[in-house]
Order: C-alpha cells, then sequence, then structure tokens
C-alpha cells in the first residue's frame, strides 16, 4: 500500500485538471439550466422539449459522448475555423455539460412546479413583476432543490470525468486507464480513490450550501461557497500557476510500450531543460489526430497504422518507401514532422511456442498453412475483423479448424494451456521472450511493416533544441530491448512503473 | 381627499369568461366609501372572479372597474395593487421571509422601507406581540399568520381592503376573533372594505351591505337587517336560512 500512497501523491497535475473539468462542466451546466429551467416554468412546451432533451442525452453512454465531440467539433470547423480544438478540454467540457444538465435541470423545473399556489397568487396580489417574483420569492424557494440537483450533477461530473482521459484530457482517468492497460491494479485504485474522494468532498461541501440555503443560514452556505471557490483556486493555480513556462505535451496510446516511451521521451527532455506533461491513454485516431493539430506535440506511432488507417493504403510497399512517403504525406496534409524510426518494430505477427514450431518444423507462415486445419488460432477481438489478417490468410491459404478472441492477457496463457494453437501477437511484446514463442516468419510480406517512429507537431518540429534532444534515439531501441523493457511492466510480479522501465530501457539502449 | 359623490369602488358592465363557463356575467355596482361589502355565494358563483378584477388579478374581458374615479386598467399595476390592500385565502406569506420583511414587501417593492416602528404599528393593528416581526410564518399558528397577512394588507395605507375568503382555512373560534378584529379595522382606519365568503352568517355579522352572487351574477344587494326580514329573493334566502336554523335550534337547546 506504499505503492498507493506514492501514487497518489504524484496526482496533484491530475487532480487540479480534473477538478478544473469538472468544475467547468457544473459551472456551464447551472448557466445553461436555470435560464431553461424558468423557461419551462412559464412554459409546458419547453419544459416537456428541454426534461426529454436532458434525459435523451443521459441515455447516451458518457463515453460515446466524450468520443462523438471529436467529429462534431470537427465539423464545426467549418464554421469556427482550424483554430477549434477537437480534443482535449473543449469536447471533454461540453460533453460533460450536457451529461451535468439533466439533475439540474430536473430539480428547477421540479422546485417550480412545485411551489405553492398561495404563495405565487400572493407575489403577483403584492405587485412583483416578473424578475422580483423570480428574485424575491421563486428563486429563494427554489434554491434549496436547485442545490440538490447540483450535487447530484458534481457527483456525476466528478465520475464521468475520468473518461476525459480518452479524448486527450487530463484528469483522474489517467491512472485508471493506464493501470486497466498494464493491470497495475495499483495505478487503477489510485485514480478510483483520487476521484472518489474528491466527489465526496464536493457532495459534501455542496450538501453545505445545500442544507445552509434550505434553512436560511447564511454561514453555512456561503461558507460552503468560500471552500468550493477555493478548491477552485488552487487547482487553478496548480494549473497555470508558477510561471512555468509551456509544457512540451507527449502523447501516449493506451498501451505500455506507449507508455514506457512516452517516459523515455519526456526523461531526455527534462534533461535537456524542458518541461513536460504526458496526455496518457489516447486511442490510436485520436492520438494521431492530436499530435498534427498540435493538442500533443510528441507521439510514437507506427508506419502500417498510419499507412493503413490515416491514409488509407492497401498496397504493401517496402519499408523504406512507405516511411518516405508516410514523411510526405504528413508533410503536406498537416505539417507534422517525422523525426525518424525509433529502430524497432511493432507487428502484428503469429506466434507459437517455440518448442511446437521446432517439433513441427515450421519456421514461416508457409510452413504453417498445410497444418493450419488442425490448430486453433487466437486473437484480441480487433486480430480478427483488421485488414492485415484477411490479407495474411489469403495469402497464406489459412484455414484453421477454430478461431478465438481473447483478451491480450489471455490470449498468452492460452497458448501455454493449449487452448490455442498459434497467436496473432504484437511482435515488441514482452511476453514473447518469456513464454519462449516463435514469431514465424512472413515470406510473402502478407503484414505491413509497423516500424515505430517518433511524430513531431509542426510547431515542435521546427523546436531545433527539441529536435536536437530526440535525434540520439532514432535508430537506438532495438526490438529485444523494447521487448524487455514491455516485460517489465506487464508481467504479474515484480512489475516495474513506466518510468523505472523507461530509465531501463534508456540504459540499454546507451542513451 | 376622499369625495363621497365618486363611489370608492365602481364595477361597470363586467363580465370574464373560463373556457366555455362564464364566471362573472354583465355585472354593474357602485360601493361607497366607508361600506363593508360581504359577496356571498356558493363554490363557483363568481364572487372571486369578480373580486380580482379589482387588483387586477383578473383581467375582465368586457367592461372597466374603477377605482376612486380611475379606470383600474390605465393605474400603473404596482400603484394600484400598493392603494388596494389584498388578504388572501391561502394567505400566502412569503415562507422564506421574516413577519416584518413579509409585512414591508409592499412598500419595499415601491422602493420605500418601512421603519421598525411602523411594523410594531402594523403588528398592534391586528392584535399581534411586536416580537414576532423576527420570526418566520412556519413558526405561527394558522390565525397568527391571517393577522400578518392582514398587516401586510395594510402596510400601505390603502383605502380599499379586499379580502378572498380570508378566514376559510382558519378554526371557528381565531375565525371569529380575526372578523371582530378587521371589523375594528375597518372601522379605525375608515376603510372601505370587499369581503368574499360563502359564509351567510360571517356575512350577516360583519357586513353593511351583503351582494349575493348566483351564476355569475348578482341576484341580491340588501342589508343584513332586511335579509334577516326576509327581503332579497329565493337564493339569497335559502342561504340566509342556514345560520337561522342554526340559530334556531341552539336557542331551543338552550331552553
Amino acid at each position: 500500500m506504499n505503492g498507493l500512497w506514492d501514487t497518489l501523491q504524484g496526482l496533484g497535475g491530475q487532480l487540479a485538471a480534473h477538478v478544473l473539468l469538472s468544475a467547468s462542466a457544473i459551472a456551464l451546466g447551472v448557466a445553461l439550466a436555470l435560464p431553461l429551467a424558468i423557461w419551462a416554468s412559464r412554459s409546458p412546451a419547453v419544459s416537456r422539449a428541454a426534461l426529454g432533451f436532458a434525459s435523451l442525452v443521459q441515455t447516451i453512454p458518457a463515453l460515446a459522448l466524450l468520443a462523438l465531440f471529436f467529429p462534431i467539433l470537427l465539423s464545426l470547423r467549418a464554421v469556427f475555423g482550424e483554430g477549434l480544438p477537437t480534443l482535449g478540454f473543449l469536447p471533454a467540457l461540453l460533453a460533460l455539460t450536457l451529461y451535468a444538465l439533466l439533475p439540474i435541470l430536473r430539480n428547477a423545473v421540479t422546485a417550480q412546479a412545485n411551489l405553492d399556489p398561495g404563495v405565487i397568487e400572493a407575489a403577483h396580489g403584492v405587485g412583483m413583476g416578473f424578475w422580483q417574483r423570480l428574485r424575491l420569492v421563486e428563486a429563494p424557494l427554489s434554491a434549496p432543490y436547485i442545490m440538490a440537483g447540483i450535487r447530484t450533477a458534481a457527483v456525476w461530473t466528478i465520475g464521468a470525468a475520468t473518461l476525459a482521459t480518452t479524448i486527450g484530457q487530463k484528469s483522474l482517468g489517467d491512472p485508471i486507464f493506464a493501470g486497466l492497460q498494464t493491470q497495475n491494479w495499483v495505478l487503477v485504485l489510485s485514480g478510483c480513490f483520487a476521484s472518489a474522494g474528491l466527489a465526496m468532498v464536493a457532495d459534501a461541501l455542496l450538501g453545505t450550501i445545500e442544507r445552509g440555503l434550505a434553512t436560511r443560514n447564511r454561514t453555512l452556505s456561503l461558507g460552503g461557497l468560500a471552500i468550493v471557490l477555493l478548491g477552485v483556486a488552487a487547482a487553478l493555480f496548480v494549473q497555470f500557476g508558477g510561471g512555468q513556462d509551456r509544457r512540451v505535451v507527449i502523447g501516449a496510446k493506451g498501451f505500455s510500450e506507449q507508455y514506457i516511451l512516452a517516459r523515455l521521451i519526456g526523461q531526455r527532455l527534462e534533461q535537456a531543460g524542458f518541461a513536460v506533461d504526458y496526455r496518457d491513454g489516447l486511442g490510436s485516431a485520436v492520438a494521431h489526430q492530436a499530435v498534427t493539430t498540435g493538442a500533443i506535440d510528441i507521439l510514437v506511432d507506427y508506419t502500417g497504422t498510419i499507412w493503413t488507417n490515416q491514409m488509407k493504403r492497401t498496397d504493401n510497399p517496402d519499408r523504406d518507401t512507405m516511411l518516405d512517403q508516410i514523411a510526405k504525406w504528413e508533410e503536406a496534409t498537416s505539417g507534422a514532422r517525422v523525426l525518424g524510426r525509433l529502430g524497432f518494430e511493432n507487428a502484428y505477427g503469429l506466434a507459437m511456442p517455440a518448442t511446437a514450431a521446432r517439433e513441427g518444423l515450421i519456421e514461416n507462415i508457409d510452413d504453417l498453412a498445410p497444418v493450419s486445419s488442425r490448430l486453433t488460432i487466437g486473437g484480441d477481438p480487433e486480430f480478427f475483423e483488421r485488414p492485415e489478417w484477411i490479407a495474411v490468410r489469403e495469402a497464406y491459404g489459412l484455414r484453421f479448424a477454430e478461431t478465438r478472441n481473447f483478451s491480450p492477457t489471455f490470449m498468452y496463457n492460452a497458448l501455454k494451456s493449449g487452448e490455442a494453437d498459434v497467436i496473432g501477437a504484437y511482435t515488441s511484446d514482452g511476453r514473447i521472450a518469456a513464454d519462449d514463442l516463435t514469431i514465424l516468419a512472413d515470406p510473402r510480406r502478407a503484414f505491413p511493416n509497423y516500424d515505430a517512429i517518433v511524430l513531431l507537431s509542426p510547431d515542435t518540429g521546427r523546436n531545433a533544441d527539441l529536435v536536437a534532444a530526440l535525434t540520439p534515439l532514432i535508430g537506438a531501441i532495438d526490438v529485444e530491448a523494447m521487448r524487455e523493457a514491455n516485460l517489465a511492466v506487464d508481467r504479474e510480479e515484480n512489475k516495474s512503473g513506466f518510468d523505472e522501465a523507461a530509465r531501463m530501457l534508456a540504459e540499454r539502449a546507451g542513451l | 381627499m376622499i369625495d363621497p359623490a365618486i363611489p370608492q369602488l365602481e364595477f361597470r358592465e363586467i363580465s370574464k369568461r373560463y373556457d366555455r363557463i362564464d364566471a362573472v356575467i354583465d355585472v354593474s355596482l357602485a360601493i361607497a366609501p366607508g361600506e363593508f361589502v360581504a359577496l356571498v355565494g356558493a363554490s363557483g358563483s363568481g364572487k372571486s372572479t369578480l373580486l380580482k378584477t379589482v387588483n387586477r388579478l383578473v383581467e375582465p374581458d368586457s367592461g372597466a372597474v374603477l377605482f376612486e374615479g380611475d379606470d383600474v386598467a390605465e393605474l400603473p399595476l404596482p400603484a394600484l395593487r400598493r392603494r388596494v390592500g389584498y388578504v388572501f385565502q391561502s394567505i400566502g406569506l412569503f415562507p422564506h421571509m421574516t413577519v416584518a420583511e413579509n409585512i414591508a414587501i409592499g412598500p419595499r417593492l415601491a422602493g420605500e422601507k418601512l421603519p421598525p416602528s411602523r411594523i410594531a404599528q402594523l403588528l398592534e393593528l391586528v392584535d399581534l406581540e411586536p416580537g414576532m416581526a423576527t420570526r418566520l410564518p412556519d413558526a405561527l399558528s394558522g390565525g397568527q399568520r391571517q393577522r400578518v397577512g392582514v398587516a401586510r394588507a395594510l402596510a400601505g395605507d390603502p383605502h380599499l381592503l379586499l379580502m378572498d375568503e380570508p378566514f376559510g382555512a382558519l378554526d371557528p373560534v381565531t375565525r371569529d376573533a380575526l372578523g371582530e378584529s378587521v371589523r375594528q379595522l375597518h372601522i379605525e382606519l375608515g376603510l372601505t372594505t370587499v369581503m368574499v365568503t360563502h359564509d351567510m352568517a360571517e356575512a350577516l355579522l360583519l357586513a353593511t351591505r351583503v351582494l349575493v352572487m348566483d351564476g355569475g351574477r348578482i341576484v341580491a344587494d340588501e342589508t343584513p337587517r332586511d335579509l334577516l326580514a326576509g327581503k332579497g329573493g329565493e337564493i339569497a334566502q335559502g342561504l340566509v336560512a342556514v345560520p337561522r336554523s342554526q340559530a334556531d335550534r341552539l336557542a331551543e337547546l338552550s331552553r
């Protein structure tokens, strides 16, 4: 549990970002919900429409809602120009605001509907106009109910904000997603504790304000409000205070190798005097978009991924040609810069136990084809849908007796226990060496290259100091070194942290 | 200031229709300064609707209401409501305001701050302790609350006091005491009072003039004495019969 405490202490930046994101979303939600509720109280049609819309939004899973704002904002660039951010704070704020809307709106509308009609008649009778009625009677009488709605919204929003990690917004979701990927439960727990703790503190403070409003105790409500504002101010200070220069933001997709390489790059930049920050757990398409638009500054990507997913190419040239064309394409489309290859490849490949391969005299996929009808192949859920697998199957005429889906971790266990004979593995996975597996050669070159490359955002690519600090990485990391580092993080016993694995990798690569 | 030649309040051919129901049909009526008028009738007879046209809580479909000779439709609403005290059936105290704040709300809306001495004076008028000023309505009994309601209606020094079933929610003892207080105030302050009630006994005991409404029309306009003498027609006499027979039975019992 010492590890948990240490990890929690390192989450200050994430906590501050989480507080600011949640507070902004709730504030914006309140700013939208209250006028809407006033309008709704004067018009039953508006009331039905507003509550219906808010309830509909609520049925969309939070993760999907966050993801949907990426294409929405992308299309809105036609109106607001290319400067409109599609990742990070803005889409997270908008999605969470919509999410926070329902409880606030519902409580505000209900509170208004349940106001004593005698009191409202009296307000008219003593001569109050619209605004006087609102300010002197309706608002103070509805306030405790509205506050209860804000409280519910706060708890939901703080929980859902952990998902903002996936669209490139720093939050307490960072350690949760990193931990899930690498089965590092200390990381997962620390993220959960921090966000649950934050939610409980927010709930208690807002509850105090609510009680203050309900009992007309100004000390209680204003005191609670003051502490909330102090908390937000502290988060603002952590986030923007201290007068630091702009930090270099290093992105990482959601798997171990990416986390380690991001730290390796970060450590080098820190040595060179840069302040760095990490944006972890990005989806593959999101990550590429982020680096080309400058939402992040540096990303390790893979040639085959860009080639098939971003450039939509189906041909398979040699690796130098592919890299060359990717570099030109990035330069032409976004101005992002390909710094070069790190030196290893993380491809899809077919793997089987080395002993079984030796016994069956299977060295490459051609040798596998004739016996495939007696074998079971396992892969991750995505693998059998990918164009690469279909290309390989067609090229070699593979006809397996059975195909089975496993989560990546269980895939290796299945191979050990004999539930699968061959698996679709990642070639830089540390478990290939640890489990004594052989990657079968691909003589027909059906799998494309997946050379790991360093991508720099357009601005970062022009930063000579930064480029100089990173250039030694090019060609420095071979696949064995990468596997070893991955294994150090992925193994079940004696796990290393990402920083530690990155330092080990740097040492091994002689950096 | 009060010219006896001009009625305090005059209804001219007032009609009001809700959906398909005629609430008030072509009512014309003049009320002189100093009168205590009771509007009596069954539920749905239109008495509350007629009362509410005075301070424009209800806008009539046709006709005009003249208050001290001025058409109320042309008076600025806050000024009108300030000059006309109104006591609500539901009492309608603002639960988040103290007794003092409730009483002072009308002048406050007009930009005037009532001094504590005036609040105390108003509380004394309705037989409440001045110390109640700082309490919230929740801490008062039903009768005390309606007394505050009356004090609120009187805060703007109105000439006209409108009361919509003011004692409907109160127990008989409180009701009787409060009715008597209001009658005293009516005399002391030289008010013109219009009170809506469905209780003929209350009307007969408090008012100087009783109007009976039925189906949106005024069907009787008599003094209490004349009503008790059998005037006013069938509907009015039907309403008078109830307290009369109760009184007879009570008299018989005590014999």
